[in-house]
């Protein structure tokens, strides 16, 4: 077999998420066979799942975020009574003193006790959300070539919620990941789109457990009604695009449609809290067109059946195919690798790993130079990769992401974080990612030689300058950033 | 400590260098305004609101008898615990600002009612290019509206390119026309001498990279200069004030820029907007935090400022079933700064009964936003009309310049 360097970088960068350092022989591996080193990761059972002690499911993180919230108010409330000294004072000596000790012990006995006194104690939702991204983070570090881990995080952006939304979307962020986007990373695009659209931090975050029929027992009752913002986002962001010919009244027909979707809240009148319900009586009644077609009113069944005729709309597949393509490939990514991919994605009724395997096997996919820019998610991933670093805690990746615009889980709307150099490699981001790689060369220590990380990284795919620039620095770790900065890093 | 200092100063003088390198030649290319022939040495400063605001609880048409019964439990009203404040019989504005109705009462600030983009779909994305792109469909995001006119200025050697703020620039000001960029945030810098390595390996290497970082590495240094720019934004509305305090810095300097273009998101308000108080409010009273800045920070140059203040579309004009506001299409454009001709509401006012509403949903738009920032780039930076028509706004002859914006 022909050793190609090129084509390993290609595989290791555009595909996944770089070579990791140390003894792993990535570099050497995808330059033997590229397109194999790519697809073995396809052909694991259960590649795409994550699992970690203590990661919960949402219902049980919703009953954590009630109980959170509970405690807070209890709090509130009881701040709001008079101080100990009064009512030492006027009630006497009392139990009082007995209880407040005990309040102090349990919270130093946290354990972010060890933190700096400046720091105030992380809450339950921060933790959780620091549990899920270290679990996230620590995959994509391991994973040997990083193409489903890139997978899961392509699919996730394409259809993102916001951490900021509320404390629950926060407590949910990993979670809605880990149950609605990595059992179908490498199943069928209908049930990613099902499991979705039903996900209680979807719902909750594009206000789907607000939107009520206007006609239904609670509108008529409460005088509330529709919500169009899930309904919408769903035809334009999630399958159809923008422009691919839908109406308003498309729009309004499907919110009708989904009115009724929503979660268990608190008091689990509908049923678990923090589970998917199907509420009847939010539901409009009736028969709705969408797209032409008539869906008379089966319930659940009836927002069901038109996700499923919708994810099977030629515009979907013409949609999903050309974000693939940009993602993965280039900002105006070629045409014929856009129509094949559509014709995959058509052809399987929209088999994810079989849309995958056609991007593989396609040339254009492996045309060189590589021209995009690496996302701050990837920049960063691809650094402790080569570190051969597997962090123990996330803060610093999180606030690396923080400062390189890509917070984790948290785009600023929902079409998700942009996919585009004119984004990635605008003059403010350069600046930015030339002090996090300065900062994170700063802690390299001694044993890391720079030239032999190069050799990890690019073997000979690396230009001459930026292996002359490494070798010219004044420092190691000066050496290390310029390499982190270096096109060859920075480009997939 | 005197080895340390010294080597400090050495490596300050280092990227001095590096910069006056790039900034020479991207500046050799920057434009001097016409204006500059009358003394006047104007600023022109674009903020974008994404998310779509909601013009009808920014500036509420309290005299229109349908807006109250439209608005519902958040519309605005003239009395009340919070009541919105009196900009003619027929207009107030939204409590949140007090800055702006004081620069209002002084002629400085002005409204524009039932204004919109000629994009009449409701998708974000594409209303935000139409918008920034200034062309008259979505689908062209190669360049905006101010980076074309700013290349259309007489070049010169009074010079000055486009200040675009935040980790990405936004489409408004991108373009052929040389931008810098500059975002408040709180991190170790590199060292001048990593920068300048790196610089010289992307200039032979990577010239796109080169011409990025050469461009993000020069600004900063002004910013910093004076008050603490490194306090972290704790929310939306303290991030809109400290990055407004970051840019009117930079533009009140001799040589800083004279144009910039900011972007501020979350006004997509579906559920829960809030009337006088609540989360629009918020982000109103962010927003009118950051005027203030302007105002403050600008100092003597307030005097030749117009800012003018923009979002995509506008809401629907009844409330929705969660309080709040789906998409829409006419909102409101907002004029601020020393140079405008202000203190009056400008509006053909279309009306709220059912049958004026846009499709029967939305405010009518009844002025072509281009209008109204062709008028400002005219008067104000001295860009011609057949510029403005061709260039600047592609076949957008048949919509006029507004006169009269700018004092």
């Amino acid at each position: 077999m022909t050793r190609d360097p090129q084509a390993a970088l290609v595989a290791l960068h555009r595909f996944g998420f770089g070579a990791r350092g140390g003894a792993s022989g990535d570099f050497t591996n995808a330059a033997s066979d590229p397109r194999g080193f790519v697809k073995v990761e396809l052909a694991r059972p259960a590649a795409a799942l994550l699992e970690a002690p203590g990661l919960q499911p949402s219902p049980a993180l919703a009953a954590v975020q009630y109980a959170y919230q509970f405690d807070l108010k209890q709090q509130r409330e009881a701040a709001a009574k008079p101080a100990p000294e009064t009512s030492a004072a006027t009630m006497g000596a009392s139990a009082k003193p007995e209880t407040m000790p005990s309040v102090t012990g349990a919270d130093v006995m946290k354990p972010d006790a060890r933190l700096p006194p400046t720091k105030p104690p992380l809450n339950v939702i921060q933790k959780t959300y620091r549990a899920e991204a270290l679990a996230r983070i620590q995959r994509a570090t391991l994973a040997e070539c990083g193409f489903v881990e890139r997978l899961v995080t392509f699919w996730s952006n394409h259809f993102c919620i916001s951490a900021n939304k509320g404390p629950l979307a926060r407590i949910w962020a990993g979670a809605y990941e880990r149950e609605a986007i990595r059992p179908h990373v490498l199943g069928r695009f209908a049930d990613m789109l099902k499991a979705v659209e039903q996900h209680p931090a979807m719902l909750f975050f594009l206000d789907n457990q607000q939107s009520i029929g206007p006609n239904s027992q609670a509108g008529q009752r409460r005088k509330r009604g529709l919500n169009e913002n899930l309904a919408r986002e769903i035809m334009e962001l999630h399958t159809l695009g923008v422009g691919s010919g839908y109406t308003q009244a498309d729009v309004t027909s499907l919110a009708r449609i989904i009115t009724g979707w929503t979660f268990a809240g608190r008091e689990g009148r509908l049923g678990v809290p923090g589970t998917f319900v199907f509420n009847v009586n939010a539901h409009e009644p009736g028969t709705q067109v969408l797209l032409g077609k008539n869906y008379p009113d089966t319930g659940v069944t009836q927002g069901e059946k038109a996700l499923v005729d919708i994810a099977r709309q030629p515009a979907t597949a013409k949609f999903i195919a050309t974000k693939l393509a940009r993602h993965f490939v280039a900002d105006d990514p070629p045409p014929r690798l856009v129509a094949r991919l559509q014709d995959a994605f058509s052809k399987t009724d929209g088999d994810l790993k079989a849309l995958a395997l056609a991007l593989i096997e396609s040339d254009e996919a492996w045309q060189t130079p590589l021209n995009k820019m690496r996302s701050p998610y990837e920049f960063l991933i691809a650094t402790g990769r080569l570190m051969a670093r597997v962090p123990e805690d996330p803060g610093r990746y999180l606030s690396g992401l923080n400062i390189l615009g890509q917070p984790l889980w948290t785009p600023a709307g929902p079409n998700g974080f942009a996919d585009s150099n004119a984004v990635w490699a605008a003059p403010e981001e350069m600046k930015l990612r030339l002090d996090i790689a300065a900062q994170v060369s700063s802690r390299i220590g001694d044993s890391m030689d720079p030239r032999e990380m190069l050799d990890l990284m690019a073997a000979d795919a690396a230009s001459s300058e930026t292996r002359q620039t490494i070798a010219r620095a004044e420092t190691r770790q000066q050496a290390f950033a310029l390499l982190l900065m270096s096109p060859e890093f920075q480009r997939r | 400590m005197e080895c340390c200092e010294s080597r400090t100063s050495l490596s300050i003088t280092r990227r001095a260098l590096l910069l006056g390198g790039a900034s020479f030649a991207a500046w050799a290319y920057l434009p001097k305004f016409a204006r500059a022939a009358d003394g006047r040495d104007p600023r022109f400063v674009t903020i974008i609101l994404r998310g779509a605001l909601d013009g009808l609880a920014t500036v509420a048409p309290v005299g229109d008898p349908d807006y109250a019964d439209l608005h519902g439990s958040i519309a605005l009203t003239r009395d009340g615990a919070r009541p919105a404040i009196e900009l003619d019989a027929f207009f107030a504005l939204h409590p949140a600002m007090p800055q702006f109705a004081r620069m209002y009462k002084d002629k400085h600030a002005a409204v524009v009612h039932a204004v919109a983009t000629p994009y009449r779909e409701r998708s974000h994305f594409d209303g935000q290019d139409v918008l920034e792109s200034g062309f008259a469909g979505p689908g062209r995001v190669q360049s905006g509206w101010l980076n074309r006119a700013l290349g259309a200025l007489p070049r010169g050697e009074r010079v000055m390119s486009g200040l675009g703020v935040g980790a990405t620039t936004p489409l408004v000001l991108r373009g052929a026309a040389p931008t810098v960029s500059w975002a408040p945030v709180n991190l170790p810098q590199a060292a001048d001498d990593t920068a300048m390595r790196l610089y010289e390996l992307y200039r032979h290497r990577d010239p796109a990279l080169a011409t990025a970082l050469s461009q993000g590495l020069q600004l900063d240094k002004i910013a910093a200069r004076g008050d603490d720019m490194r306090a972290r934004p704790k929310n939306g509305a303290g991030a809109m004030q400290l990055t407004a305090r970051g840019v009117a810095k930079l533009m009140a300097e001799d040589d800083g820029p004279r144009i910039a273009a900011l972007a501020f998101d979350g006004w997509d308000t579906h559920a829960n907007e809030g009337g006088p108080v609540g989360r629009l409010a918020q982000l109103l009273s962010g927003l009118d935090a950051a005027l203030g800045e302007f105002e403050s920070g600008l100092g003597a140059h307030w005097r030749d400022t117009v800012i003018v203040i923009a979002t995509e579309f506008g809401r629907t004009a009844r409330i929705n079933g969660t309080q709040g506001t789906d998409h829409g299409t006419g909102t409101v454009a907002l004029l601020a700064g020393g140079a405008v001709n202000g203190g009056r509401v400008i509006a053909d006012w279309p009306g709220l009964k059912a049958a004026n509403l846009y499709q029967a949903r939305d405010l009518a738009p009844t002025t072509d936003l281009r209008a109204i920032l062709k008028g400002a780039l005219h008067d104000h930076l001295g860009v011609s009309e057949r510029v403005l028509a061709s260039a600047v706004f592609p076949d957008s002859a048949m919509v006029k310049p507004a006169q009269g914006l700018v004092v």
